[in-house]
């Protein structure tokens, strides 16, 4: 199963790529199977019933906020960089996560710098270190609630 | 179509200028990080998208699929870099004093 999936994959990727002719196809396929050999040893990723209705949520859920989010943060940086005296309260703040799969907690540090103001330095055990240019809340509840919250309950029900 | 491309295309140029611009006015590392790193990811998102509704226009309709691979590396790959650079500018002790408040400082205490 795990073979399958990495194939298509990988396939799907050097399809789109290289465009839909028979040629491409047979060599497609024989460059796929080559890298699935050497790489699903080191992947490490489980295909459950569940998945399909995951791959939608992460399509028509999160894709669609993320890209909000994306061009209102791009809007909060024209807006500080255009005003004559920069906007500025900065500070590095701690947020707990409860995701636990480490794809999960990439998609959120990703999402939560690309959101406005805010940028992840480091992950550790459960903790994203956050800077933000505007630290609004006072204490670590706060924060959390306006840095990680929205995303993080969408990712909740995609990722462990 | 060419008219969308067009708007992409500066669109995409307009928030590339804007990133420049961040990271020429902001005053430390980090602010200069976050907004090259916002603006220059929409503004790559815009112009592939004017490039490929551009290419579409003249019948090209395939480069559609490659313009949306290269987006999907780049939304992944452009968060990933810029917080690489953040953590070394911290661990090089590189750090602004006009920082509120450091949760970094006590790394590694709350174990």
């Amino acid at each position: 199963m795990k073979y399958v999936t990495t194939f298509i994959a990988l396939l799907l990727v050097y399809l789109l790529l290289a465009g839909f002719v028979w040629s491409e196809v047979i060599l497609g396929s024989i460059v796929s199977v080559v890298l699935t050999m050497i790489l699903v040893k080191r992947l490490n990723f489980k295909i459950d019933a569940k998945f399909p209705i995951k791959l939608l949520k992460f399509l028509f859920v999160y894709i669609p906020v993320f890209v909000w989010k994306l061009i209102l943060a791009n809007i909060d940086v024209a807006r500080r960089v255009l005003s004559p005296k920069i906007p500025l309260n900065p500070g590095i703040v701690k947020v707990k996560t409860e995701l636990k799969g480490d794809l999960g907690k990439l998609t959120l540090a990703n999402s939560i710098t690309l959101t406005p103001g805010t940028l992840s330095i480091d992950v550790e055990d459960d903790y994203i270190f956050v800077h933000a240019i505007d630290v609004k809340g006072k204490t670590e509840v706060e924060n959390q609630a306006n840095i990680s919250g929205p995303f993080e309950k969408i990712l909740g029900g995609i990722f462990e | 179509m060419e008219i969308a491309s067009y708007v992409f295309l500066i669109i995409g140029g307009l928030f590339f200028l804007l990133g420049g611009l961040g990271v020429l006015r902001m005053p430390d590392t980090f602010n200069r990080i976050q907004a090259g790193t916002k603006a220059t990811t929409l503004g790559a998102f815009s112009t592939m998208i004017g490039v490929g509704f551009a290419a579409a226009a003249s019948g090209n309709w395939d480069w559609i699929s490659k313009v949306i691979i290269i987006i999907i590396f780049i939304v992944i790959s452009n968060p990933v870099g810029s917080s690489a650079i953040a953590k070394a500018t911290y661990n090089s002790k590189n750090i602004p004093d006009n920082l509120v408040q450091d949760d970094l400082k006590s790394r590694g205490e709350s174990k």
